[in-house]
């Protein structure tokens, strides 16, 4: 019974009565209260390719789909699911940000080939080093014995740093990336009217397309080097976008690269403190750290879903998703689906098949970045490792008010000592 | 059974027997062999079970699929004997096939 008493099995009781046609799944109360898995979980049971109507999303009615393989279907077959013109709920307004993310083949893969090379093997090998060094001197300069916020002194820290790196982007100015990323996501806040907020974006933005050009004419007129500005301005396929290009790419690959890790470096934190066994384990063998970052990725799901729009009818779990509708492949949902991952609420670090997530998307647009992310994720815990016996976190974080980043905007923490 | 060779980037050789049936990726995930991550569990939607075709077995484990064909696209290293192992089905055709490993999964 819901007495107020058990707050995750009074959720939990309310997902499973209330009538199926009322679960809103892009309600952001469910999201910064964090009572949004057992939505999914009964979706998944009971309607797993699920119509919701107009009037619960902002830009109308969409289908939301929550089995990992059904997932992988919609996700494999980019044909009948177009991934323009968003990838998100939202539809363009009068800012249309063409973004490669959001392209259909053949211009989705040229796009893409130009910026790929910046995570190739050879280049995350080089990268190493800089990578290393830079997460040992954030992680010395943490104060011991005393609470911090580890998402802003860690997660966004060493994110903006990756990403300054990666643009070529003045390091002093870094924040600026953080802060642009944010807001390209954000929800409209409660009591901001959605015109009001849009008007803000398209000023921020506005200020964001301004720093890029700069950089970008100063590229464009010198020899091409290995940072993402000047590859996209010396490559074939990108050099003559339009401005609203250049800024859909340009948001595409700061919010891919930022929200993703940050909120991933976040919930490890989180994972290992409230799984005690699981964090003796890691720290008996250290081997395992690799896993335990698949795992990680997994077990928060840094972005909750992927949109796609049907261009024909098609079938699916007996349901007709009909040309232009809306469907969203819920990764979170699909990443605790108990019929494909054994034990999926429990976090379980040297889980058999680890790597079977749909953390990063399946298909051609899976994640670009995956190499590099898993790659800053095993250095972070690896220096950990070499330096902190715990990481406390001493509050409930809080939570992004955001059905899309899946994430944290504040987490406490207390690391007691070094070893 | 048919008997696959895989051959690592450092050069060391695992040869197991296969089942016909399943898939080049099945039997080296199966058996431990390294170098094969198979994300997506066989779906060809991630292309981390990517491997080269010794030139002389091409003809017998056949073309690539629309899937394979456009996640190859965005692998690393793609060559025209690049195959994903998740979709090459073994049987007793591909008796002492031979496949080598990239250097990276990526």
């Amino acid at each position: 019974m819901a007495d107020g008493t058990n707050p995750a099995a009074d959720a939990r009781a309310r997902a499973f009565s209330m009538p199926l046609e009322d679960i809103n799944l892009t309600d952001v109360a469910l999201w910064s209260s964090h009572t949004i898995l057992p939505y999914f979980e009964r979706l998944r049971a009971e309607d797993p390719v699920h119509y919701h109507p107009a009037g619960q999303h902002r830009d109308g009615a969409y289908w939301s789909v929550t089995r990992f393989n059904d997932i992988v279907v919609v996700d494999t077959n980019h044909e009948a699911f177009s991934s323009e013109p968003s990838i998100t709920l939202d539809d363009p307004s009068d800012v249309v940000l063409p973004m490669f993310i959001a392209m259909d083949p053949p211009k989705h893969d040229a796009q893409r080939k130009v910026v790929s090379p910046i995570v190739s093997p050879h280049n995350l090998h080089e990268m190493e080093p800089l990578i290393r060094s830079r997460i040992q001197k954030t992680l010395d300069e943490l104060p011991i014995g005393e609470a911090f916020d580890w998402v802003d002194k860690v997660s966004v820290e060493l994110t903006g740093q990756m990403l300054a790196t990666l643009f070529d982007f003045p390091f002093e100015d870094r924040r600026k990336l953080t802060y642009w990323s944010d807001v390209s996501v954000a929800e409209p806040p409660d009591g901001v009217l959605v015109e009001e907020h849009m008007a803000f974006f398209n000023q921020v933005m506005g200020e964001c397309v301004e720093y890029f050009t700069r950089l970008w004419n100063e590229r464009v007129n010198a020899p091409p080097r290995g940072d993402l500005i000047s590859m996209m301005a010396h490559g074939e396929s990108t050099k003559n976008m339009s401005p609203e290009e250049f800024l859909g790419n340009l948001i595409l690959l700061i919010v891919g690269g930022n929200d993703t890790t940050r909120n991933t470096m976040s919930g490890s934190i989180l994972a290992l403190d409230r799984n005690p066994d699981e964090r003796a384990k890691l720290y008996a063998n250290p081997g395992l750290i690799p896993s335990m970052v698949s795992e990680t990725i997994r077990w928060q799901t840094p972005l909750s879903y992927m949109r796609r729009t049907a261009t024909r009818d098609f079938e699916l779990e007996g349901k007709t998703i009909r040309a232009g509708e809306k469907v969203a492949m819920w990764y979170l949902s699909g990443n605790r689906d108990e019929t494909v991952i054994e034990r999926p609420n429990d976090y379980w670090i040297d889980r058999p098949n680890v790597r079977h997530h749909l953390s990063f998307g399946f298909g051609i647009h899976r994640c670009v970045g995956n190499r590099l992310a898993e790659l800053q994720l095993k250095i972070l815990w690896e220096e950990i490792l070499a330096r902190f016996p715990e990481i406390n976190v001493v509050e409930e974080p809080t939570r992004v008010p955001n059905s899309f980043i899946h994430g944290y905007s504040e987490m406490k923490v207390v690391i007691p000592r070094r070893f | 059974m048919a008997k696959i060779t895989y051959i690592q980037h450092s050069g060391a050789e695992d040869t197991i027997d296969v089942a016909p049936g399943l898939s080049v990726m099945e039997g080296a995930v199966k058996n431990n062999v390294p170098g094969i991550d198979a994300d997506c569990g066989g779906a060809a939607a991630c292309a981390t079970c990517h491997v080269y075709v010794d030139e002389s077995w091409l003809e017998r484990t056949g073309a690539r699929t629309t899937m394979e064909e456009a996640m190859l696209e965005f692998a690393e290293a793609v060559e025209p004997n690049s195959r994903l192992a998740c979709q090459i089905k073994v049987s007793d055709v591909l008796n002492g096939l031979v496949v080598r490993l990239p250097e990276n999964q990526h």
